[in-house]
């Protein structure tokens, strides 16, 4: 190619080929991940392969009618978000397009070639300095902050790279374009920044996380916790509840931030989302959920490309809110539909798959994903977490597909969904069985100090005899219950309690819908005082119809559902004693 | 328009065509063959110099002397409310032989994704007198819910029965205005069924007089397999026009979806793709997406879309990838189960895998009545645990069971009997369903029902003697 050609052809090329969401174009000089505006529409693209002068673009909008000859643009910088005050109490797309605007400006039918930016450009925030002119600021350091939403204060702070001494400092209302701090350098800082989703946003360390992310689901919290900063996975067939779930941690986990990314979600789903969470109140906080959300809606109908991007989005969004400080919650639902949208550009590519189709750096791009979690000690030294929980959806229910076990390599906390029991409308249906936490340990001391020093103890019984309730059924199946001996009938009574009682937990109740982390442990700690209750007076003689017949036992059912629990656990517990003395 | 007679290939669907002028992607081209007939097709692939074409009607008697014209448009759907009442083809021409159908707008096939936010939550209740579907996964307007059954199953019936059924209840529920007329219709898109099964379709909405509220796309057995591609399009298309723009509440039905993922799969295999899971397209997910997507409400609009496919999974297998990929993407489905056929129950609906993920939210007080969803979930577990006992007694005998586990073993049998085995010609009104699920329930001791809130086990609960059988139970 001679100079004059490259001269010309420098942001502007031709596309010689269409075929679905991936278009080829020659004469374009565009780098790596470049966004590109395709066609005579300028329907938004990405570059995801350079080979000879042909430039590989996947576009994030239909390309119905787009022909060869037609043009694409680069704009010379790659798939970028906006970050600023605004970015909670958003809904967007995949490429961070807010979709109310959409609809203003589409109607009700998504159509393409529409640009709408991630944060308002003209609101005006109050802005309340931090420094002062004369002070030294570096990368990280907050400069000031702004009340973004009821919950959540805002902290500008200095983009990385960036740093000098403070010239003038600009107090008052502001939008986000406006410098509110100028450096002696000339550099000005202002409420916006964008950055590459692509690229982690750097952090001075990680670190070891030591606190729950406290859910108010009991099965979680109690036998298979997650960390802030923790990553967990929840895989589970169609039907198991991922998304109740997913919808459960966003709405009642105890981080400040949750960004929830909807990838290749049911239309109608979104929708329940995006109408329930601005109604719904923090239960920390009293104030509305969405004031602490963030809210990323690719909806499976929507183009693969950006489905492939929204994941990327989300994460970004997480880490600039980590950056600030907060303990972020990242919801992902569901990490195979970006996987299966990774396999869909790749096979347009033609490259060699890997394992079923899917490329070969699908483990890479997962755990890339997953790495940019965690709790770290941030630029300007505050202490921020990003828990990343991520739904996978195996075909056909089966684990030892790619997408799960990749997943399972790289994440601590697993929570497996199983069928059979949400067949049995057992909900939550997480398998005690199969679930695993590997942060009980860091998590312990944490427990002991604020619920109970008993707190691990309990939970290691309750595991125990579900265990053993496992291995009894195998004989159950076979010559049924009233054929064990009676302690083994016992065992079964005490591991259903566990499991009705206290397994199961209604998330369309109202009070049973959250569950704290003092009633969960007295909850437990109940059902084991039957237990010993029991099997002393088991060992005193008494028959085991008698001791199922306890009333107060029955008693425990009400509880989860029971909004002052105090009074009924202090009951429940007397009611126990004298029982058990009568049948004595 | 140029005219092409630059053939270079032919392969299984496809052509491919030198050009010499861009041609857009997914443009629509007329073929014409020597014999003076013509196909239509569609690109699948753009090049400056060479194009792919998928061809309707397929690629029997196509030569090199065929001519290739680019009709510079996509594919649209001429779509009028003149449509009720009409037999169309797969491709949407009419062959009923009626007059011509006069559109008063042309839509592109190819619909374009509801914005979530624009999109109004569907919580109103459907009641289709199937008391499996009505009690236990209730269907709401605007959802996708499909049927899983297999081949030699009496799916078809299921859904005649629905759609005969189906009625939108304004007499109950507190959000409806008094004396609301809806307007009702139903969109039947048939992709490679029999001649056989079509007439079974047709000649039923002829007599129940369901026909002048229909339109039936009719793509059969032996008419080529890319034509499946359009239909269920083709079908959605009308169908949003009529739901959005003509505020009808739309029921569209489409059968059989194994049909139409094997022609997704044959144009794959024609264009050399990377295969995914037995040898279906890496995209089906996403094209699957994009017609079951086409379900739902608008904010601020009349009308509805509520989508009822229907597949044959292979060899009853609920994970190939078919079912399993729709699963992922519809709200719920339903089980038609060959042994409850085979024990010639109608229709033989297995409740226990079937869902209706947007049930919770139309039932219930102001929806249908307080009781339901305590009532669906009762009948649920002691359904579930009748039926795994069931294992147990092939082994050791209902002798050896427990009081409790007979009692259990006994509901079970009775639900499927009384709930589930109603015939295709029962109309059930959820009272009536409610009802027998009560008379069912009343079976069982008061203690069993923890499911169900006190409050209604005092109000609906019609056990007699229930201090006996209690103790009975325990005894």
């Amino acid at each position: 190619m001679s100079k004059a050609e490259t001269a010309e052809t420098e942001d502007e090329g031709r596309i010689t080929n269409v075929s679905g969401p991936v278009v080829e174009a020659k004469g374009l000089d565009a780098r790596m991940n470049d966004v590109v505006r395709v066609g005579e529409e300028g329907l938004m693209g990405e570059v995801i392969e350079i080979e000879g002068e042909v430039t590989t673009v996947q576009v994030y909008e239909e390309t119905s009618g787009i022909a060869p000859g037609e043009p694409v643009v680069t704009t010379g910088s790659p798939l970028s978000v906006e970050l600023g005050p605004g970015v909670l109490d958003s809904i967007y797309d995949g490429v961070q397009r807010p979709l109310d605007i959409l609809e203003e400006e589409m109607g009700d039918f998504l159509d393409r070639g529409v640009d709408a930016p991630g944060i308002d450009l003209e609101k005006v925030w109050e802005f309340t300095p931090e420094v002062e002119e004369g002070d030294e600021i570096e990368e990280g350091d907050i400069v000031g902050t702004v009340p973004e939403t009821e919950s959540i204060d805002h902290k500008v702070m200095v983009p990385p790279d960036e740093g000098g001494t403070v010239a003038d400092v600009n107090e008052g209302e502001y939008t986000v374009e406006d410098p509110v701090v100028v450096l002696e350098d000339g550099g000005e800082i202002t409420m916006l920044q964008e950055w590459p989703v692509r690229k982690a946003r750097p952090v001075e360390r990680k670190q070891t996380p030591r606190t729950p992310l406290v859910t108010g689901q009991r099965i979680l919290d109690t036998l298979f916790p997650i960390a802030k900063g923790g990553t967990a996975a929840i895989p589970g067939p169609f039907g198991s509840g991922k998304t109740v779930t997913q919808h459960q941690l966003a709405k009642w986990s105890d981080a400040d931030i949750v960004v929830y990314v909807g990838c290749g979600e049911r239309g109608n789903e979104m929708t329940e989302v995006i109408d329930d969470f601005p109604e719904l109140e923090d239960p920390k906080t009293g104030k509305p959920l969405m004031s602490r959300t963030s809210l990323i809606a690719n909806t499976s109908n929507m183009p693969v490309a950006a489905r492939e991007s929204c994941i990327y989005t989300g994460i970004t969004l997480a880490e600039y809110y980590r950056d600030m400080g907060y303990d972020v919650a990242l919801m992902a639902d569901s990490t195979s539909r970006w996987a299966e949208a990774m396999r869909e550009i790749s096979s347009r590519l033609e490259e060699m798959p890997g394992e079923e189709g899917y490329p070969a750096y699908l483990a890479a791009a997962l755990a890339e994903f997953y790495e940019r979690g965690g709790r770290v000690e941030t630029l300007g030294g505050r202490d921020g977490s990003i828990s990343v929980i991520g739904a996978v959806s195996p075909p056909g229910g089966d684990f030892s597909e790619p997408v799960t076990q990749n997943t399972l390599r790289i994440v601590k906390t697993f929570w497996a969904l199983d069928a059979d029991l949400a067949e049995r409308r057992h909900f939550p249906a997480i398998n005690w069985n199969d679930s695993y936490s590997l942060y009980k340990s860091q998590l312990d001391d944490f427990f002991a100090d604020e619920v109970d020093d008993d707190w691990a103890e309990t939970r290691q019984w309750a595991v125990g005899v579900l265990d053993e309730e496992d291995e009894l059924q195998e004989v159950v199946q076979l010559v049924g219950k009233d054929a064990l001996p009676e302690d083994q009938q016992l065992t079964l009574e005490v591991a259903r309690y566990i499991r009705e009682v206290f397994l199961q937990q209604d998330a369309f109740h109202d009070i049973d819908t959250y569950c704290d982390l003092n009633k969960q442990f007295e909850m437990l700690r109940l059902i084991r005082k039957f237990n010993d209750l029991a099997f002393d007076a088991l060992d005193a003689g008494v028959p085991v119809e008698e001791i199922q017949d306890v009333d107060s036992a029955e008693r425990l059912f009400d509880i989860p559902t029971e909004e002052n629990w105090e009074p009924l656990v202090e009951e429940i517990d007397e009611g126990l004693d004298d029982d058990f003395n009568e049948l004595a | 328009m140029k005219e092409y007679k630059t053939i270079t290939e032919i392969s299984g669907p496809l052509v491919f065509v030198e050009v010499d002028e861009p041609v857009g992607y997914d443009e629509i081209v007329e073929i014409k063959l020597p014999d003076g007939s013509t196909k239509r097709g569609q690109v699948l692939e753009s090049g400056e110099e060479i194009v792919s074409l998928q061809v309707f009607e397929g690629t029997d008697e196509l030569d090199r002397n065929s001519s290739v014209r680019f009709l510079g448009e996509t594919m649209k759907m001429p779509v009028t409310e003149d449509l009720l009442g009409r037999v169309l083809s797969g491709r949407g021409e009419p062959i009923d032989g009626g007059a011509e159908i006069v559109p008063e707008d042309r839509r592109d096939i190819i619909g374009s994704a509801i914005n979530p936010h624009a999109r109004e939550y569907p919580d109103e209740f459907i009641q289709t007198g199937v008391s499996a579907i009505d009690g236990m996964n209730t269907l709401v307007r605007g959802q996708k819910l499909p049927i899983f059954s297999g081949s030699g199953l009496p799916h078809n019936e299921l859904a005649l029965q629905i759609a005969r059924q189906a009625d939108v209840r304004d007499d109950i529920g507190e959000g409806d205005e008094e004396g609301e007329d809806e307007e009702f219709a139903v969109i039947f898109g048939a992709m490679g069924i029999t001649q056989e099964e079509a007439n079974e379709f047709l000649e039923e909405f002829e007599r129940t007089g369901a026909l002048e509220r229909s339109v039936v796309f009719q793509n059969l057995a032996d008419d080529p397999a890319v034509e499946r591609i359009v239909t269920p399009r083709m079908a959605l298309t009308t169908a949003e026009y009529l739901a959005f723009d003509k505020g009808y509440h739309v029921l569209v039905i489409l059968t059989d979806m194994t049909n139409y993922c094997e022609a997704l799969r044959e144009i794959g295999a024609a264009r050399e793709e990377v295969p995914g899971r037995r040898g279906y397209p890496g995209y089906m997910y996403t094209d699957l997406a994009e017609l079951y997507e086409r379900a739902g409400r608008i904010k601020g609009l009349e009308g509805s879309v509520t989508q009822i496919p229907i597949l044959t999974m292979p060899g009853d297998d609920d994970t190939h990838p078919i079912p399993d990929l729709t699963g992922y993407i519809t709200e719920g489905q339903i089980y038609i189960d060959r042994r409850l056929e085979s024990e010639g129950r109608e229709p033989p609906v297995d409740v226990l895998p079937s869902l209706s993920r947007l049930m919770d939210d139309g039932i219930g007080e102001g929806y249908t009545r307080e009781d339901h969803g305590d009532v669906a979930n009762q009948l649920y577990a002691a359904y579930a645990e009748g039926n795994d006992l069931r294992d147990l007694v092939n082994i050791v005998g209902r002798e050896a069971l427990s009081d409790r586990d007979n009692l259990f073993l006994d509901f079970a049998d009775a639900f499927e009997d009384e709930l589930v085995d109603q015939g295709w010609t029962t109309n059930r009104s959820l009272e009536e369903t409610l009802g027998i699920s009560w008379e069912l329930l009343s079976t069982l001791p008061k203690s069993e029902l923890k499911r169900i809130d006190d409050d209604f086990v005092e109000e609906y609960y019609r056990g007699e003697d229930e201090e006996e059988k209690e103790a009975e139970a325990t005894a």
